[in-house]
């Protein structure tokens, strides 16, 4: 049997919004995912200690504080200082085309969904680009 | 294997690497097995179970904070069920959890139930290996108390500690559940909330209600906790200990730990049995058996004897008193 796609869906910062997160959560979980959901108000840190300890293939953030441009790209880049790389990281939220083409092009955001996205293009992308690497390694 | 060399020296990508690969389940997963066996066996494994929202989590993050304190390292597993639907499965203890981040001392895993009974038990058994191999002292795993499953998951821990709250009904929930049994300890949560005295009174009648004389000769302790102001936390993680601290004057955790282990050899064995068998019997065979079994032509302990004889060079017999 396939191991399911694991994914982390975390609030970064002081940002109230969970709705959009749990919509997320739970269309993944409808699509056989296993989802970590961890909360609101995530620290970077928070986020990348979780994503690693439970070794999962992607992280979903939701953010729609208008901190986006500083708090993804310090998950992106903790992330690689901390050997996990080649985990997928998705966001959605409130940003911006312009913020969203830099988060895609510089700090390795590899999807980005706004308001109104369907949950179905979200499945594909997710199922589409995660690595399925073997866990050995 | 370098992962369990890795995962032993702190390196928790190759722990968390690790799990994932042990939960699999596979030929590679046996291999990591193998290579990590030999370091386990020194974990304290704490059992926690107990109906959805009664404060486990928040329950177990303050034992672990308690731990910590005292220098103990501490390992977490999490298991929530998987939706029969999907396959898919929400975890959500970590949000309870935050307080362990940021802890090099800490280990967190959320786990789905995956499926059947005895894979759940299985796979949580085999992380439960690699946390124990990875060097933590302790190595809590919170599970739902529904049922069966849980029972069986309890079966692993040392020490199960069973959470009740007052004033969910008239009967305590652990009887519905059949997991009273299974306690060692009893944390009645949520004392901050009204009836807690009635709920306390309901546990000690059953406790004395019960066959007279308490397994291993351990009276469960019961406990009244506010997990998420910490009260009592201290005497509940006491109470673990003490129980540990039982079994082991007494001779009790050598023989726990044979009969964990004998049981899951046999699950083992069956397990591998039954698939070999399978694998080797002819798809006419098979079909052809079923059939019979259908039209009532062969009844299944026959039909069992037919298929087991087929295979194997040394017919053997499957009477209703050879099950064991
Ligand atoms: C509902 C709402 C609230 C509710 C939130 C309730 C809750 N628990 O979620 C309440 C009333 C509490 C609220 C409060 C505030 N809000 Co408000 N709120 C909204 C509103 C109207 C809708 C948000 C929503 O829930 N949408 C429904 C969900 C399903 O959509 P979604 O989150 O966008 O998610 C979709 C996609 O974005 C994507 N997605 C989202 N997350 C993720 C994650 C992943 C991994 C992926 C792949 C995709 C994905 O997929 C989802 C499905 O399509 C928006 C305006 C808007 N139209 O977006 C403002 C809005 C977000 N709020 C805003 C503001 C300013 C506030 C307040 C600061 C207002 C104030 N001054 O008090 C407070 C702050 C609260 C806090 N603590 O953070 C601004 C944010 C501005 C900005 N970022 O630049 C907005 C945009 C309104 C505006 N136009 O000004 N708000
Ligand atoms: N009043 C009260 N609430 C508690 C206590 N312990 C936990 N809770 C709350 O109960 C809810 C469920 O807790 P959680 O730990 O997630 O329960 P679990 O589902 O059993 O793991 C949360 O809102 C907790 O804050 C307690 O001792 N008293
Ligand atoms: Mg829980």
């Amino acid at each position: 049997m396939e191991r399911p796609i694991r994914v982390l869906v975390a609030k970064p910062g002081l940002d109230g919004h969970d709705r959009g997160a749990k919509v997320i959560a739970r269309a993944l979980r409808d699509a056989g995912m296993e989802v970590i959901y961890t909360g609101l108000q995530q620290t970077p840190q928070m986020i990348v200690e979780a994503a690693l300890q439970e070794d999962v293939d992607c992280i979903g953030l939701s953010i729609l504080s208008g901190a986006h441009m500083t708090l993804l790209p310090k998950i992106t880049t903790m992330l690689r200082e901390n050997d996990g790389a080649d985990i997928l990281v998705v966001a959605g939220g409130i940003i911006s085309d312009e913020d969203a083409a830099i988060l895609r092009n510089d700090h390795g955001i590899a999807g980005i969904f706004g308001p109104g996205s369907s949950t179905h293009a979200i499945i594909d992308f997710i199922r589409e680009h995660v690595e399925r690497s073997s866990v050995e390694g | 294997m370098e992962l369990v060399a890795k995962a032993r020296a702190g390196n928790r990508r190759a722990l968390a690497r690790l799990i994932t690969l042990v939960e699999a389940g596979d030929a590679q997963a046996q291999t990591a097995l193998a290579a990590l066996y030999p370091y386990t066996g020194h974990a304290h494994i704490v059992g926690v179970t107990g109906a959805p929202g009664t404060g486990k989590s928040t329950l177990v993050t303050q034992m672990a904070l308690h731990w910590r304190s005292l220098g103990r390292t501490v390992a977490v597993l999490a298991v929530d069920p998987t939706s029969p639907f999907s396959g898919g499965a929400i975890l959500g203890d970590r949000i309870r959890m935050q307080a362990l981040g940021g802890d090099s001392g800490c280990y967190i895993r959320s786990m789905a139930s995956r499926g059947s009974l005895g894979g759940l038990s299985r796979a949580t058994g085999d992380a439960v290996k690699a946390l124990d191999a990875a060097g933590f002292d302790i190595v809590i795993v919170e599970t739902v108390g529904a049922g069966q499953a849980e029972v069986e998951i309890a079966r692993e821990a040392h020490t199960v500690v069973v959470v009740e709250v007052p004033g969910m009904g008239d009967d305590i929930q652990a009887i519905k559940a059949g997991i009273l049994e299974i306690a060692d300890v009893f944390v009645v949560n949520k004392a901050d909330r009204e009836g807690v005295e009635r709920t306390v009174r309901q546990l000690q009648m059953m406790l004395h209600l019960g066959s007279g004389e308490h397994r291993d000769g351990w009276e469960p302790p019961i406990v009244q906790t506010v997990s998420n102001t910490g009260k009592n936390i201290a005497e509940a993680a006491a109470a673990v200990e003490r129980h540990l601290a039982h079994l082991k004057s007494n001779n009790l955790l050598e023989l726990r730990e044979r009969e964990r282990i004998e049981r899951e050899w046999k699950v083992i064995m069956r397990e591998t049995l039954l698939r070999q068998l399978l694998q080797r019997l002819e798809p006419h065979v098979h079909e052809q058996l079923l059939k019979q079994m259908s039209e009532r032509q062969l009844d299944p302990y026959a039909a069992a004897n037919q298929a087991i004889e087929s295979v194997l060079e040394f017919p053997q017999s499957a009477t209703p008193s050879g099950q064991s």
